[in-house]
């Protein structure tokens, strides 16, 4: 019980880190109806520049919550500019290009930031220096950390103003015009070249408050964070219907928590020992309570690409997604 | 073939590239035998490339995960033939196993995806590479199946009779190295597959995959059956990457999960894209481009930035994924049927840019 409390305090808080990160992807697809493959690592170039002014000003004696935000104030400016010329250079010139073409321009993009995060970075990952004293606090059976709430409040908050910006400004409506029909919108005077920079703007502005905040949840930051995390935040906007942002926030949450849950029991469920017909057959193995445990909590990672399968497999438009697997 | 007859001047051109390949590995054994190595992974890479041609540029499928059908074939021959299961089969077993093992997964991951649109069809299967990986990675416990990152060791050779791939060997007063007779063997089977490759493009199947990668529907209308044409796509691909895993891991000796990432699978498709995408002397100019130009990298960026800052500025590994990074976008931005495109596919892309 206890377990099952702890595991869903902690897919929660991933899971609304994937849902921030997930928002970026399915605005992009939304509006352009293309995989910003690139997203990943625009959280990890976020997450990469916080922790660079984090730990430069961590002995300067602030408090570590103006530190902290000090960080995500460098990170987001940053962020927004790579998301821009991303969509200057790999989206823009390809619009009408054959839809391979654009995904590889992506691969391309994603591959040469990494490798500049490399160059700046270095390959050893950065720690979160000593700053924030993290207090528990004991809800029930399981605790919460300080940094679990702020992390899921500020998600919340950040889907929350995403949606009021969306579906009640003006450059919301026109967002979700251009979202609707390209030629059309245009016809109505809305600029669709300003609204799609401003998607990837607005996307790359969130993720690299995702990107702190994932690397301040695990304490490290690293130049191949992106891959995992972008694939993994894609999945769960998949799994709630890409192009649709409610989805996307549910998928994160919901693939956190799968993903929290599955790596939490995974290792009771395969340890063959506690069925009564391979124990037999084991044998010794088995002897004096021994576990002979299939999957481990290693297998953690696989979670997200096995649900992306099965999602696109059995239900390819996402929980609340509209059909489009089958659209040429 | 039409059954023409080969001109003089053609003849004598066959001949002329024959003997060079013939005599390059001596030449290049003259130089040192790391550049032997070197040609016999480049060729792989040919192979590899060779193999995703037909998924990304004859039928338009995007594989991302590519580099597991290699590692199928690689973990197979290493489980068959080394001592880590005491398992000692000859290669000409090992192979086909490997290749059809390979060739299941392709259709066990294509059946229930293909039906994707293109760039979903991309993340599943980069998803699906990374799962391999995972498995590769971790099955060592509870039972040690892959051992885990350490690898396998002490991979038997290609081995006919008492005649062995890696032991050095003297004929006609020439000594052949093991790197040179790999070469050889390598060169044969390069040949068939370039050899199945081109009837492949010409039959009925090379039409209606390319039909396919053009318009879908279309294709559809006119009577093919998409889903097991594309599905043959996904199987053939993956059964040549499956051979050429087996030979990797023969000629290496050795395999990790490290030597099957992302970046790889990512290699093989810049490869493909920069060299020209369904045009198959294309992708092999591409393979070999990409293949060499680390080593060449290496071999003069290193004096260079030592002789000019005193130190390694830019390691050569990172400038490389730089390369093929820009080669991917510049590629993409201003030549996107590739350097050396197929003369159907630049008509397509050209039209499309409207």
């Amino acid at each position: 019980m206890e377990t099952l409390l702890q595991q869903i305090i902690n897919g929660l808080t991933t899971g609304s880190v994937y849902a921030v990160v997930a928002l970026g992807y399915t605005m992009v697809y939304g509006v352009i109806q293309l995989i910003n493959f690139a997203h990943g690592e625009v959280v990890m170039i976020g997450a990469m520049v916080a922790f660079g002014v984090i730990t430069g000003l961590a002995g300067s004696g602030l408090p570590a919550s103006m530190i902290v935000a000090a960080g995500v104030l460098a990170a987001v400016p940053a962020c927004m500019a790579i998301g821009y010329s991303l969509e200057r250079v790999a989206y823009r010139p390809l619009r009408h290009a054959p839809r391979l073409a654009p995904l590889i321009t992506a691969i391309g993009m994603s591959i040469i930031l990494q490798h500049v995060a490399l160059l700046i970075w270095g390959r050893n990952p950065l720690a979160f220096p000593q700053i924030i004293a993290n207090p528990t606090v004991s809800i029930g059976l399981a605790e919460i950390s300080a940094v679990q709430i702020a992390i899921i409040l500020l998600s919340f908050l950040m889907m929350g103003g995403l949606s009021w910006f969306v579906y009640r400004t003006r450059f919301g409506i026109a967002m979700r015009a251009t979202a609707e029909n390209v030629q059309v919108a245009g016809l109505m005077g809305i600029n669709a070249d300003r609204v799609i920079a401003a998607t990837f703007v607005i996307g790359a502005a969130l993720g690299a408050v995702a990107g702190v905040m994932f690397g301040t949840y695990y304490g490290i930051a690293h130049y191949t964070m992106g891959f995992t995390l972008g694939l993994k935040a894609f999945s769960a906007a998949v799994l709630g219907g890409i192009g649709n942002l409610p989805g996307a926030m549910v998928g994160g949450l919901l693939l956190g928590l799968v993903e929290a849950l599955g790596t939490g029991y995974i290792g009771d469920l395969t340890n063959l020992c506690q069925w009564p017909v391979v124990d037999a057959w084991l044998g010794e193995r088995c002897a004096d309570g021994a576990h002979f445990i299939l999957f481990g909590s290693n297998y953690q990672d696989v979670f997200a690409f096995v649900m992306l399968i099965l999602v696109l497999v059995f239900r390819p438009s996402g929980l609340l997604g509209e059909r489009v697997s089958e659209r040429a | 073939m039409k059954g023409r007859v080969l001109s003089r001047r053609e003849v004598i051109g066959l001949v002329a590239i024959a003997a060079a390949l013939l005599a390059l590995p001596f030449v290049l054994a003259s130089v040192g035998t790391a550049w032997v190595r070197i040609t016999n992974f480049a060729v792989l890479f040919v192979l590899l490339s060779l193999g995703l041609n037909i998924v990304v540029g004859f039928a338009g499928l995007l594989d991302l995960g590519y580099i597991a059908f290699y590692a199928v074939g690689a973990y197979t021959y290493a489980l068959l033939a080394s001592p880590h299961f005491n398992v000692h089969l000859p290669f000409w077993v090992i192979l086909p196993i490997g290749a059809g093992l390979a060739c299941t997964a392709g259709v066990i991951l294509g059946a229930p995806t293909l039906r994707l649109r293109g760039d979903y069809l991309a993340i599943v299967t980069l998803g699906f590479g990374e799962i391999v990986r995972i498995f590769m990675n971790n099955l060592s416990n509870p039972v040690n199946i892959t051992n885990g990152p350490k690898g396998i060791t002490l991979i038997d050779p290609f081995r006919i009779g008492d005649f062995s791939f890696s032991a050095r060997s003297e004929l006609f007063g020439l000594t052949f190295s093991g790197p040179i007779k790999y070469y050889y063997l390598l060169l044969v089977v390069l040949l068939c597959v370039i050899v199945i490759n081109l009837r492949l493009q010409d039959s009925r199947i090379g039409r209606a995959w390319v039909a396919i990668r053009e318009d879908e529907i279309a294709a559809k209308a006119a009577g093919i059956n998409t889903r097991n044409i594309k599905l043959l796509a996904f199987a053939m691909g993956a059964s040549f990457g499956g051979i050429a895993g087996g030979m990797f891991s023969a000629i290496q000796a050795f395999v990790s999960p490290e030597s099957f990432i992302l970046n790889e699978s990512i290699m093989v498709l810049a490869m493909v894209v920069l060299g020209g995408m369904g045009n198959i002397w294309g992708v092999i100019a591409g393979a070999l481009l990409l293949s060499f130009m680390p080593e060449v990298l290496r071999y003069s960026v290193e004096p260079m930035q030592k002789a000019l800052f005193g130190r390694m500025l830019v390691d050569p590994e990172v400038l490389r994924m730089l390369i093929f990074g820009f080669a991917l976008v510049l590629t993409m931005r201003f030549r996107p049927a590739g350097l050396w495109p197929e003369t159907r596919h630049r008509r397509e892309m050209s039209e499309n840019r409207r």
